[in-house]
């Protein structure tokens, strides 16, 4: 079913492919991807499937391209002038650089929550409603009432600030003021979300909830997360991916990477020899 | 002339000071003794020690010495001249001087006049030669008590150095001088119109003509000091203008900053700051000679009754000056919104015109409204393009068809050409500068307040 | 600094195509009815980009209008003042009468300077058009010759003795009415005069004049080394440029040395503490104060407290130094600040004093920034003109100005004036003033763009 993915090989050896679920279809395939910064080549031929309804984390010491990596999801290196993307990306079957494609539907349905909290300087409500407004969800303002309520819930946000919504999102703490951003980006209804290091700037109390959440939401969306924190990736993910220096080393079930990894760089980096 | 002179001779005295300082030093080297500093060092003290006393007392007598000789010239007057009302006593000395310069032939028939010209001339021969003998025997003392400073012991660096820090200290305190003076000659001679017009009709009377006498029985004037049609004019034309400007330079600024290629950027952003660069008198001649016509015979064209002089097209010819102010302070604006806020935008799904209008201008908007204050500030303070397109009309009227003036119109007015000092008619100029002067300062400071907030909240 | 962020990358084709691509982003059943890619989805986001065009076009069209504003300014102003550099001549066959134009026949300068050139031309043109009979006829005849005519006539004769006694062809300048008609200012009206100046006679003898080439444009040699004048034909912009010249020379002079010490004290020495905060603050209020204020110091400090000359060069410096002061230690503190830390260090680590880092290390890195700083607010004052008015320069002065106290007008001062004037040949000249003006900013700004370009240096 799922044909302009298949015929295309695998050009890093040491992918582990044999997914999880094999009976379902990836969410997002990726083939060869090679990302340049002008002369700099940051990412090299990286090919990886991304499953559903699972957390997939990316682990690898600092400027491997996980990030890079992470933003071609929903092509939020466009943005970056210097930056060029080869290779093939499919969402859904889909690619997501054809030309014809347009990235304001692509980054609704691919959803990015960032490594420092951003919530817009307006108040927490309007903060959650900016999605669906902009795309025209939903029609009356109750039916906008309840999906800022309900993403505030699934965010496990809405107790500590139903009674303030009005007041500004930058006004809560580090670690709400993420979650408020993941409330955000479930308001628009994505199919998939990408995580930046979510957790890098809070406290581990806070750390502890968005990872709570994380298992939560794996149940209707398909997350990506870029992690530092072995630990994390080996609590929250079912996958796990490492790269080092641009290259996809290694990429297999999470367990499997963390008990049994095959390269020896992953080895070292999850044993703490380098990174 | 003379002045210039002796700074000449001065400065001769400074370089023979820091040769000579320089010498000792290096003299006291060569008998085997190290002295504490760099023979420069001492050499520059010696400068420093005979120019800048005599320097001051150059300056001091640049400025005091004129109206030294003229206290005396008019205390040498007969009886019946020196008392005279201040107004013709001032065009008495005016004419003295003149004659006294040859730029006027003498007036031989009034041989008090005579007399007082020798007598001007005389003082100003003794003042002369004063100032040579005092500066000169400054400079000289100082020369020799440098050098007679000049020993190995002597720390002259660390004395050079604190000389210098005093004069870097004098330096920056002139801004708050000039600002000292501008409040104080304000203030003065504006208390001096307001004891002859009080400070409520000023404010608020609807009519003004300092021309003409109103009322006969009007105390001391000569006319109506009503400030109010002033205001309003001021106010109408600034607001044209602010219509004009604000919308054209935020927008120029938002495409320039968010959707054109840095490349076009770097050409059209220069070509709009020239609209900054112009003169000010090129606008008034501009708005004159085209805007003001065009204006005009569109208006009636369609049927309306169009000043010559409109408010209109003073305005838009200000806005268009002011396009420039708003787009360069709204640009830095948007940049200094941080970049997290358009990534966390774009990255739900927002296009490039949502994310401006929904978080860039939101987020900037305490910024945007201190840059609209400040432009409007200017707008207020601007005179060269009303004087030459709005005119003198005082009316009061919020059609922008008709001819209205402005605070800084009636200034220009007033003071340009002859005036006597005493007369209300010349002091209200003074009263129209110090309102002019506390409302922008308001709006400065409430502007820099505001940017101030704005900076600290995205560090 | 930021890079403008341009998030969709194909925006031509989207609203066409996107439903296409969409279904084949949909393989499998779960994605039918994903809210982001169904029918209303779709439609919505058509809506969106067009909002996003309308918006995209409102920052184009704003940017159109200040360029367009810019362009129609400087159209209008070339249009209306090139020509002015070209003048009308009018070729006549005069006989250098001795008996006229050398009273004393020696051929002295003296003794031509006596003669009346303005008879030999005004002769020459009655024997080119005999036809002119009667007093009115006579006048209006000798209305096409410009009153300094013969002044210029006289100069050259002076400088060449040997045309005394002969008849020979001679250019003389042309009235501005004249001048106006051959450069086609002015339209022939139906009874066949012209621009309501000139009656059809006259007309018919310029028109004569033309046909048989005795009636000529040439290069206009007074306007650059004539001062003011009462006739747009003789007018000149040297005395305005000198004067701006001497009043730039004297702001310069003030403003750089008290500027940059101001900025070194209080970037490099300064505590933090009130005193230099008030300063600061200051400063910053000072350079938003309104120039026409500055206007209103200079004369109730210069001109009235210290008695300093009206008019003169020196004073219109002292102010504009006042004036510019703010903008140059704001710049040199931005140029101070850009010289890097490491540089202080390393020479602090030599042992060097805190003034010696400053004056050897950071003050001439730093020079090349505050120089250029200092350029851009020296091409500022030149076009300030409000407080120029309110100290008397603006007076009606012939004469070129010879120094700093000598009466004088400033070139931006000269075209408010001019601009005062109704006459279309005054418009041209105000407007080729103008270009003059504009021509020396640019020069200016060049040289600061030429500065900061060859000085740029990355730490
Ligand atoms: N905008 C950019 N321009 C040029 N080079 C960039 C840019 N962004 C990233 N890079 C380079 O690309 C490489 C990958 O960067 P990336 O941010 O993806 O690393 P990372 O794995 O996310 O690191 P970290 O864990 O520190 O976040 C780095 O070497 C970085 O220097
Ligand atoms: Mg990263």
């Amino acid at each position: 079913m799922d044909s302009n993915i298949a015929p295309s090989q695998p050009s890093v050896p040491t992918v582990v492919s044999p997914p999880m679920l094999q009976n379902e279809p990836p969410a997002i395939a990726a083939r060869t991807v090679n990302v340049f910064y002008g002369e700099k080549h940051a990412l090299k031929d990286v090919t990886i499937d991304i499953y559903r309804r699972q957390v997939t984390a990316f682990i690898g010491p600092s400027g491997c391209g996980k990030s890079t990596f992470l933003r071609c999801f929903n092509r939020m290196n466009d943005i970056i002038e210097t930056c060029r993307v080869t290779g093939r990306i499919t969402l859904d079957g889909g690619d997501i650089y054809d030309p014809r494609l347009d990235v304001v539907q692509l980054r609704a349905r691919v959803g990015m929550v960032f490594q420092k909290p951003n919530p817009f300087p307006k108040s927490i409500y309007d903060n959650i409603a900016y999605g669906p407004r902009i795309h025209g969800l939903t029609t009356s303002r109750k039916e906008l009432d309840n999906v800022v309520e309900q993403s505030l819930r699934r965010a496990a946000l809405w107790d500590e600030v139903k009674d303030r919504l009005s007041e500004p999102g930058t006004a809560l703490s580090g670690g709400q003021q993420q979650r408020l951003c993941i409330a955000r980006a479930i308001a628009v209804s994505p199919d998939v979300i990408l995580m930046d290091e979510p957790c890098s700037a809070l406290d581990p109390i806070a750390t502890a909830k968005i990872e709570e959440l994380m298992d939560e939401l794996r149940q209707d969306y398909t997350i990506i997360i870029v992690t530092h924190s072995m630990q994390q990736a080996a609590r929250v993910s079912q996958r796990t991916a490492f790269f080092h220096l641009g290259e996809l080393v290694e990429v297999g079930p999470t367990e499997e990477i963390f008990t049994r990894p095959q390269d020896k760089r992953t080895q070292d980096y999850i044993t703490g020899r380098f990174g | 002339m003379t002045a210039g002179v002796l700074a000449l001779v001065l400065c001769v005295l400074c370089f023979a000071g820091f040769w000579l300082g320089r010498q000792e030093a290096v003299r006291i080297r060569s008998g085997g003794v190290q002295p504490h500093s760099l023979p420069s060092y001492y050499g520059s003290y010696v400068a420093l020690v005979c120019g800048i006393p005599a320097s001051l007392a150059l300056l001091i007598w640049i400025s005091a010495a004129d109206s030294l000789v003229r206290q005396f010239v008019i205390a040498g007057l007969p009886d019946h001249l020196s008392a005279l009302p201040e107004g013709d006593l001032a065009l008495l000395l005016t004419d003295v001087r003149n004659m006294a310069y040859g730029r006027v032939p003498l007036n031989t028939a009034r041989p008090e006049i005579v007399g007082a010209v020798e007598h001007y001339l005389r003082l100003g021969e003794i003042s002369r030669w004063l100032m040579w003998l005092v500066v000169l025997a400054l400079a000289i003392g100082g020369l020799l008590l440098g050098r007679r400073m000049v020993s190995a012991e002597f720390r002259a660096r660390n004395a050079v150095e604190q000389i210098l820090n005093i004069l870097l200290i004098a330096s920056s305190t002139v801004a708050v001088l000039t600002t000292i003076a501008i409040v104080l000659s304000l203030i003065f001679e504006a208390l001096r119109f307001f004891a002859k017009v009080p400070v409520t009709e000023f404010l608020f009377g609807l009519t003004w003509s300092p021309q003409t006498a109103l009322r006969a029985e009007q105390v001391g004037a000569s006319g109506a000091f009503g400030a109010v049609p002033l205001i309003t004019g001021t106010m109408l034309i600034s607001v044209i203008a602010m219509l004009v400007a604000v919308p054209t330079g935020l927008m120029a600024a938002v495409y320039m900053s968010e959707f054109m290629p840095g490349r076009l950027r770097a050409v059209v952003k220069p070509v709009l700051e020239i609209l900054a660069g112009i003169p000010t008198v090129v606008y008034g001649f501009f708005a004159a000679l085209t805007v003001a016509p065009l204006v005009r015979d569109a208006g009636m064209a369609i049927g309306l009754n169009v000043a010559s002089q409109s408010a209109l097209a003073a305005g838009v010819v200000m806005g268009i000056m002011i396009i420039p102010f708003v787009s360069s302070l709204s640009d830095d604006v948007l940049n200094a919104v941080p970049n997290s806020l358009r990534e966390g935008s774009y990255g739900l799904g927002a296009t490039q015109a949502e994310t401006i209008k929904l978080v860039l201008l939101p987020a900037a908007l305490p910024g945007i409204v201190a840059s609209v204050i400040l432009a409007f500030s200017r707008a207020l303070g601007e005179t060269m393009i009303v004087v030459m397109a709005a005119g003198l009309a005082a009316n009061i009227t919020i059609n922008p068809l008709d001819a209205v003036t402005t605070v800084t119109v009636h200034i220009a007015a007033l003071l340009v050409g002859d005036q006597e000092f005493d007369s209300a008619k010349t002091l209200s100029a003074f009263a129209l500068g110090l309102l002019l002067f506390v409302v922008t300062l308001t709006l400065n400071v409430i502007a820099q307040r505001v940017v101030k907030k704005y900076r600290e909240q995205y560090e | 600094m930021m890079q403008p962020l341009h998030a969709p990358p194909n925006e031509a084709g989207v609203s066409a195509l996107p439903r296409r691509v969409a279904e084949s982003m949909m393989p499998t059943e779960e994605r039918i009815g994903s809210r982001h890619t169904d029918a209303a989805a779709e439609a919505r986001l058509r809506a969106r980009y067009a909002a996003q065009r309308r918006f995209k076009a409102y920052g184009v069209l704003a940017i159109g209008v200040a360029i367009g504003a810019l362009l129609w300014l400087l159209i209008t102003l070339l249009s209306n003042g090139v020509t002015a550099f070209v003048q009308t001549n009018l070729r006549l066959a005069i006989t250098f009468d001795p008996a006229v134009v050398d009273p004393q026949g020696n051929q002295s300068p003296e003794s031509l300077a006596q003669g009346d050139f303005g008879r030999v031309i005004r002769d020459a043109l009655r024997q080119r058009f005999p036809d002119a009979q009667g007093r009115v006829a006579v006048r209006n005849l000798l209305a096409l010759l410009s009153s300094g005519a013969e002044f210029e006539l006289r100069d050259r004769v002076i400088a060449d003795p040997s045309m005394i006694g002969t008849t020979q062809p001679v250019w003389v300048l042309a009235s501005s009415d004249v001048d106006m008609f051959r450069k086609g200012f002015f339209e022939k009206a139906a009874d066949g005069g012209a621009g309501g100046r000139l009656n059809a006679q006259q007309v018919a003898w310029i028109e004569e004049l033309a046909a048989s080439g005795d009636l000529a444009l040439q290069w206009n040699r007074l306007f650059f080394k004539a001062g003011d004048s009462r006739d747009p034909e003789l007018v000149g912009v040297l005395g305005g440029v000198l004067g701006s010249f001497f009043t730039l020379f004297v702001c310069l002079v003030l403003a750089f040395p008290f500027g940059v010490a101001a900025a070194i004290y209080l970037e490099e020495f300064a505590p933090k503490n009130r005193f230099t905060d008030i300063i600061e603050v200051n400063i910053n209020n000072l350079a938003a104060v309104p120039s026409i204020i500055f206007g209103l110091l200079g004369l109730a400090v210069f001109l009235n407290f210290f008695g300093m000359p009206r008019s003169a060069p020196l004073v219109g410096g002292i102010v504009l130094a006042l004036m510019s002061l703010p903008t140059i230690i704001i710049a040199s503190r931005a140029a101070l600040r850009a010289v890097p830390p490491s540089i202080r260090e390393a020479a602090y680590g030599l042992g060097a004093s805190k003034m010696q880092v400053v004056l050897h290390h950071v003050l001439p890195l730093g020079l090349p920034g505050m120089l250029t700083g200092s350029i851009i607010a020296m091409a500022q004052a030149l076009g300030e003109t409000a407080p120029l008015l309110m100290i008397g320069m603006v007076a009606f002065i012939v004469d070129i100005p010879q120094g700093l106290t000598s009466s004088a007008t400033a070139l931006p001062v000269q075209i408010f004036m001019w601009a005062d004037n109704p006459e279309r040949g005054f418009v041209e000249k105000t407007s080729a003033a103008i270009i003059v003006l504009l021509a020396f900013l640019l020069t200016m700004n060049a040289i600061a763009i030429f500065l900061r370009k060859k000085f740029e240096r990355r730490w």
